[in-house]
């Protein structure tokens, strides 16, 4: 089932995306022909079969609650394309 | 003999012999790349201070003795793996000016064991491609050929180890993006088991998918590489505890399951799904003769079936879009990269995405919030999920009646530059026999074992059980023994 322009509109805006209108057309047609052709998962009967979201044994692996050395505050910020006052600087969130 | 022609293996001897030294090794390279990375396009930064700099200290430290079999040795590295203080930007505008301010476990270890670091190497967005056309930074050429891609998304590295640019690299494998790149330019290529390598200081694609592999010219150079690599790191909850053997040494000492140069007894698997329609004729007559030789040197040969490798692309651009959609939120141009000014907070985000993503990220991004999203999870995500549930058990019962699987590493030799650019669909057939080992977790190995009509390399993949890195290296080492391919070398 094709995409519709309204559904690209609230993909790209739950992903925070912003898309030109060529972008979001492009975008209709080539993510219904993968969608279509993803479709092909559907015709599998998995009501018997559970997900793996990981191949590994290992599950919520935890370490020793003990202090160790960390990154210098202004080594990350110095990345940072705004910072003040040994903070991430950003416009107001709130009015 | 040039030093660039020497394998990775024969230059860290000649180290040790004393019969050249790791400056002039890093000049030589550094002058190759000077002359013919302009041409290829295979390193996006070049550190060639720190590289006279590492070279010096690994020649003291070879005279001082405490060397290691790495010593010296100078290597490339793609630029999704961080090295602190050099420029990382995987590929992407977004990343652009970002200096990773620590090191990628795997760097640590490297430096620890006396490396040489020469570059950044090429890769498609976010290692999302089988080209590197989807690089920010322009595609990478085949050093066999200059209108054709190097394969993706690992393409620097390849490309790099390919023309004797250096003796080895490091990439990223999420659904093939070290072996196919490896097959498409005739070099060795490994993706680890998942959870064999840690994934500490790799800018995250798809989490569950992803693990760093190597490049190298020859199976013995690439078991060096992985064994100063592999291993588990307490920073990444995914690491395995499981003990390193010693890749390299294991070679040559041969064990029940290939002993010396010979395969007797090694049971090797031919799936029937991969051995179909749309395999290029010249791939499987190469791959087809390579079997030849395996079974020549004993290798019991059968047929086994993976019946579920037609769902598995599906799951595939299911899952590691989902994934992707989730790690590349935190691009939002506050702590890092490019940033779009904008009056409030939410355009800044959907202008920074929409300006520092090219457009095989943004789509992947899409499909993976269209996946995950409301109405669709269950559908989508959850059923790939189930399937992936699937493939794994495929491979688990192929594994009960061979030990290893053979086949193409890819359908297709290079394909030219622009080629399949706009269509997403037919770039994702590149992976049809590399991405099912990646949702299975297991270990995978892509070996140069000929070329096609018009002098393109081939690959051989060699697929193994979780862990069974060893095995697999040794047949590709077996192979190369007794085969001259990797000898070849594209001419620049």
């Amino acid at each position: 089932m094709p995409l519709t322009l309204q559904e690209v509109q609230h993909i790209a805006e739950l992903a925070k995306l912003e898309l030109t209108d060529a972008e979001q057309a492009r975008f209709r047609d080539q993510l219904s022909a993968v969608l279509d052709y993803a479709a092909s998962l559907r015709a599998l009967d998995t009501s018997a079969i559970s997900p793996t979201a990981t191949v590994l044994p290992l599950r919520t692996v935890l370490r020793d609650d003990t202090v160790q050395p960390s990154l210098a505050r202004e080594a990350l910020l110095a990345n940072a394309p705004e910072a003040e006052a040994g903070c991430f600087r950003v416009p107001a969130v709130l009015e | 003999m040039e030093l660039h022609t020497l394998s990775l293996t024969e230059a860290a001897a000649a180290l040790r012999r004393g019969e050249t030294t790791s400056v002039e090794l890093t000049r030589t390279l550094l002058g190759r790349i000077e002359d013919h990375n302009p041409a290829l396009n295979a390193f996006l930064t070049v550190t060639g201070e720190w590289a006279l700099e590492l070279a010096r200290q690994a020649d003291a430290r070879m005279q001082s003795g405490g060397a290691s079999p790495l010593t010296g040795v100078p290597l490339a590295i793609k630029d999704v793996i961080c090295v602190q203080g050099v420029p990382a930007t995987a590929g992407s505008l977004i990343l652009k000016g970002y200096r990773p301010p620590y090191h990628a476990t795997v760097i640590e270890k490297l430096l620890a064991a006396g490396v040489v670091i020469l570059g950044k190497t090429n890769t498609d967005e976010f290692a999302m491609g089988s080209s590197t056309e989807n690089s920010a930074y322009g595609v990478t050429h085949n050093p066999w050929d200059p209108t054709r891609v190097p394969g993706g998304s690992s393409g620097g590295s390849a490309a790099a180890v390919a023309a004797g640019l250096a003796f080895g690299a490091l990439g990223s494998d999420t659904g093939g993006s070290v072996r196919q790149p490896a097959a498409l330019c005739g070099v060795v290529g490994v993706k680890p088991s998942y959870g064999r390598v840690s994934r500490h200081g790799l800018i995250a694609f798809a989490s569950s998918l992803d693990q760093i592999g190597v490049f190298a010219r020859t199976a013995e150079d690439a078991a060096l590489l992985l064994g100063a690599i592999a291993g588990h790191d307490p920073r990444d909850g995914t690491s395995m505890p499981t003990p390193v053997p010693d890749y390299a040494a294991q070679l040559q000492s041969g064990d029940s399951l290939v002993a010396g140069q010979s395969l007797r007894g090694l049971r090797v698997g031919l799936p029937k799904e991969y051995f179909v329609s749309g395999v290029e004729a010249d791939v499987n007559t190469a791959v087809s003769a390579a079997v030849k030789v395996l079974e020549g040197l004993g290798a019991q040969v059968r047929e086994v079936s993976l019946p579920h490798t037609e769902q598995a692309l599906s799951a595939y651009y299911i899952i590691a879009p989902a994934e992707a959609s989730a790690n590349l939120a935190r691009f939002d141009g506050v702590r890092y990269g490019a940033r779009a000014h904008a009056s409030t907070l939410w355009d800044e985000y959907r202008q920074t995405r929409g300006a520092g993503f090219g457009a095989e990220v943004k789509r992947r991004i899409m499909l993976g919030t269209y996946a995950l999203s409301t109405g669709y999870y269950d559908a989508y995500y959850l059923q790939a999920q189930k399937v992936r549930t699937l493939i794994k058990g495929d491979f688990d019962s192929a594994f009960d009646d061979v030990d290893v699987i053979a086949c193409p590493t890819s359908p297709t030799t290079a394909f030219k530059i622009g080629e399949k650019a706009d269509d997403p669909l037919a770039m994702y057939l590149a992976d049809v026999f590399t991405l099912p080992a990646n949702l299975a977790g297991i270990a995978g190995v892509s070996v140069n074992c000929g070329f096609d009509r018009a002098g393109l390399p081939v690959g051989l993949q060699l697929l193994g059980p979780a862990f069974t890195e060893d095995r697999l290296l040794r047949v590709a080492h077996v192979f190369q023994q007794t085969t001259e391919w990797h000898t070849k070398v594209p001419a620049l």
